[in-house]
């Protein structure tokens, strides 16, 4: 099987769960023998229209990975990217051309299909793949130039994004209009499923579910105490509505009350940031949570193993590989019931995510009883064996055969 | 000629409710749930009430009269159902005392409140025992003398304790591996000790009992005329035929629309058919038949799942852990004096709060996930818990009389 995808972030350079998802499924739908052309936005100050990247990975050394002359960012919004994009012509080093791209985000995701459509007449492939909305467009094109067929993937959705709360009408459409076209659909999720049946008017017949998975690691995590005494409570993901800081916030204020031999760790970047920060002053818990901003690569893996408990009180999540990668390092997880993710872990405790008390309840409780914390542990470990981009992979491929 | 021996369990935990680390200190309550969910512990009493104990005990009683005083039954009803009938449905109360009325009904002894005291506390499972045993003579005005455990929970050195507490017979279950190659349809001994036992036929109890209603069954759908002739073919090679099942088996588990009533309604006169058949109640079937011979059982066995073991409550960290800090705390208790204390305390002893916290059902199958309230195996120990700490803080501060037993938390 030869593959066309589209994507827009890919590891190293990678901001969030798309990246590590589109990396590992890549990876697993190499080892089960198909042939991937990855097409991703990748910014330069050359004037090429694309490039061709090499990735450093041996199994993905089959991988035809070409990156597209673009401004586009992942999980960027249309005021963001404005921004960020004077900010890249006037200080990228090289001056670029600010006339390469798109005034706005749209006209840029516009770009970017145009391009894609000259790739889809040049490229040898059997079924085209593209994850999330910002590159459907590029998938609409690249299957009208090539009438090969189409199988969107699902990630999130403005829903998501947004909590249902000011809704982009265009970025909707697009989304819209890319399951619409789609031969198939893929959701990460029942959870997103439901969304996609409800919100998109899809069929729930074309939606097939493909969980993600966790990657295994042989890195040793190097941990460390922040106080002999005191455990340590983890939030890690971007700083953003969809994934609840604020819930976290508000739950350690009440732990801290309780018991105040605990220290809560947000790692991560986002439009939020600045706002949690002013919150944990104003709850009077600032010297109680230390905030890394972003962190990368084996640093995600150390802040796991350090922590005694992750928490992921996200509003709508779509998936969430989080809470596995923190199982991976035999952390314990206090997971939102509104995710994806809940619906196939076992081992996790699961709350609302609005439910203060009660996700304060089980922090303290995870970190006042020593063979909760063991159980589930053990059992979580046990658990996430069976997620493995493999398996993910395998169930992709089967995705893409009932589109013949 | 073969006897048949059916006994029911009526049972009835009292569930605790979600309780968080918040309520600590402040909140004593710990079995008033008053959610729209399975912990609701009155709402679960009405549901049952309604589908199986008010139209079953009427059904038996008007079977036992239509069977002219040939139709026999025993009941074993823990402490913690009577309570529970005392205070949300008396209604259910007065149908047993109807049927103690009928002298065609032997009432069992158990631990008060269905705990698992005969493996943690000698002291405690005394206690209990004796507790049910008065408890059954003031409301059903007869003397208990065959000994029913918790989840049948057997094994040689609990044999002792019942003799020690002066029964005649004990039941337990009868699974293959139990038994190896003899027959549950006969009298047995314990070892070393004059201790009847009479062993559940899991088979044809379980046919009734899990599976009435499977249509993937090949036996399905399953006539009282073909069971009667099950029960008969024991004739030649066995004595007595043990049928001993959850009584909740009839409306609760099985559905009133699967036929199960009208199974139950035409059992008794089809087995009564064959003139060798007849109905005992277990202290008559002890004196009716010999021993055959003597079991010996070390380890511990009950009628739970595959493995007939105490895993279902004692297999996991947090249920040991669990049930240790609550006997841990027995002694400070008890002499307290505080009877409110110790009244909830027994309530925490129930098997069933160990079971909620079971994490084996996640491969094992439904049955558990069934009868699981909580969300989790990890909500419910979250809430034991935490009522564990409240029941400490409650203690050192002395309990009503202020002794101040001081506990390490």
């Amino acid at each position: 099987m030869k593959v066309l995808m589209f994507g827009w972030e890919f590891p190293p350079v990678s901001t969030g769960g798309l990246g590590t998802a589109c990396y590992g499924l890549t990876k697993g739908l190499c080892l089960n023998g198909a042939k991937i052309t990855f097409v991703l936005p990748k910014f330069t100050s050359e004037n090429a229209e694309y490039v061709r990247i090499i990735i450093a990975d041996k199994v993905l050394s089959t991988m035809n990975v070409i990156g597209i002359n673009s401004a586009l960012v992942p999980y960027v919004s249309s005021s963001g990217y404005q921004q960020m994009l004077q900010q890249k012509v006037s200080y990228g080093g090289k001056t670029a051309d600010a006339q390469l791209y798109g005034w706005d985000l749209f006209e840029e995701v516009n770009r970017f299909a145009q391009k894609a459509k000259l790739i889809a007449a040049n490229e040898d492939f059997d079924v085209i793949h593209c994850h999330d909305w910002m590159t459907f467009l590029a998938g609409i094109e690249a299957k009208k130039a090539s009438g090969k067929k189409l199988v969107v993937q699902v990630h999130a959705t403005e829903f998501d994004r947004t909590g249902g709360h000011g809704v982009n009408q265009y970025v909707y459409d697009i989304e819209r209009s890319g399951m619409h076209f789609a031969d198939r659909i893929i959701a990460v999720s029942g959870f997103t499923k439901n969304m996609i049946v409800q919100h998109y008017g899809i069929s729930p017949d074309k939606v097939d579910v493909v969980y993600n998975a966790v990657e295994r690691t042989n890195y040793m995590p190097n941990t460390f105490k922040i106080s002999k005494s005191d455990k340590v409570v983890l939030f890690l993901g971007r700083v953003t509505l969809q994934k609840g800081p604020e819930y976290f916030l508000y739950a350690a204020k009440k732990v801290l009350q309780h018991n105040k031999n605990v220290k809560f760790i947000m790692a991560g970047n986002g439009d939020m940031l600045h706002k949690m920060i002013e919150l944990a002053a104003h709850l009077g818990i600032a010297d109680k949570v230390l905030f890394t901003g972003g962190v990368k690569g084996n640093q995600v893996d150390d802040l796991y193993k350090s922590a005694d408990l992750y928490v992921m009180p996200s509003v709508s999540e779509p998936f969430g590989i989080t809470p596995l990668e923190s199982l991976r390092n035999g952390t314990p997880a206090i997971i939102s019931k509104t995710s994806g993710v809940s619906e196939i872990l076992k081992h996790a405790l699961k709350v609302d995510f609005w439910d203060i008390d009660e996700l304060a309840n089980k922090i303290l409780s995870v970190l006042n009883y020593r063979v909760l914390h063991e159980t589930l542990s053990t059992h979580g470990v046990m658990e996430i064996e069976k997620y493995t981009w493999d398996r993910s992979a395998k169930e992709v491929l089967n995705v893409y055969q009932r589109c013949f | 000629m073969v006897s048949v021996c059916f006994y029911f369990q009526v049972h009835q935990p009292y569930r605790i409710k979600r309780y968080s680390v918040f309520n600590i200190g402040k909140d004593h309550n710990y079995f008033n749930d008053v959610t729209d969910t399975d912990l609701n512990n009155k709402k679960i009493i009405d549901k049952v009430a309604k589908k199986c104990y008010l139209p079953t005990n009427k059904l038996i009683l008007d079977l036992i009269h239509r069977a002219r005083g040939k139709f026999k039954v025993a009941y074993s009803i823990t402490g913690s159902a009577l309570d529970q009938f005392e205070e949300y449905a008396p209604s259910v109360l007065d149908s047993f005392k109807a049927l103690a009325d009928t002298g065609c009904v032997e009432f069992l002894n158990e631990t008060h409140n269905h705990s698992l005291s005969s493996l943690y506390s000698k002291k405690e499972f005394k206690d209990q025992v004796s507790l049910h045993k008065r408890r059954i003579k003031k409301l059903f005005k007869c003397d208990t003398k065959v000994f029913r455990n918790t989840e049948l929970l057997y094994n040689n050195d609990i044999a002792k304790q019942v003799k020690e507490l002066g029964y005649e017979a004990m039941i337990t279950e009868g699974a293959d591996h139990i038994l190896g190659w003899r027959s549950p349809n006969f009298v047995y001994k314990a070892k070393d000790v004059d201790l009847k036992l009479l062993l559940k036929n899991y088979k044809l109890s379980d046919d009734v009992a899990f599976r009435f209603s499977e249509r993937s069954w090949k036996e399905w759908p399953l006539k009282s005329e073909k069971f009667a002739r099950w029960v008969g073919a024991v004739n030649g090679n066995g004595n007595l035929v043990n049928l001993f099942m959850d009584y909740e088996t009839f409306g609760e588990h099985q559905w009133e629309d699967t036929g199960i009533f009208k199974f139950l309604e035409q059992l008794p006169f089809e087995i009564l058919k064959h003139p060798d058949n007849n109905f005992k109640t277990p202290s008559e079937a002890i004196k009716s038949y010999p021993v055959v011979g003597e079991l010996d059982i070390p380890w511990v066995v009950s009628w739970a799942d595959v493995e007939r073991d105490a895993s279902a409550w004692l297999g996991n960290q947090m249920q040991r852990s669990a049930i240790q800090e609550l006997y841990m705390v027995e002694d400070a208790v008890k002499q307290s004096k505080d009877p409110q204390l110790l009244k909830d305390w027994r309530r925490m002893t129930t098997s069933d709060h160990f079971y909620y916290m079971c994490t084996k059902w996640f491969a094992d199958g439904d049955v558990h996930k069934y009868f699981n309230p909580y969300d989790t195996p990890y909500d419910a120990f979250i809430s034991f818990m935490n009522v564990m700490n409240d029941l400490k803080s409650r203690l050192e501060q002395g309990g009503e009389n202020n002794e101040g037993v001081r506990i390490q938390v």
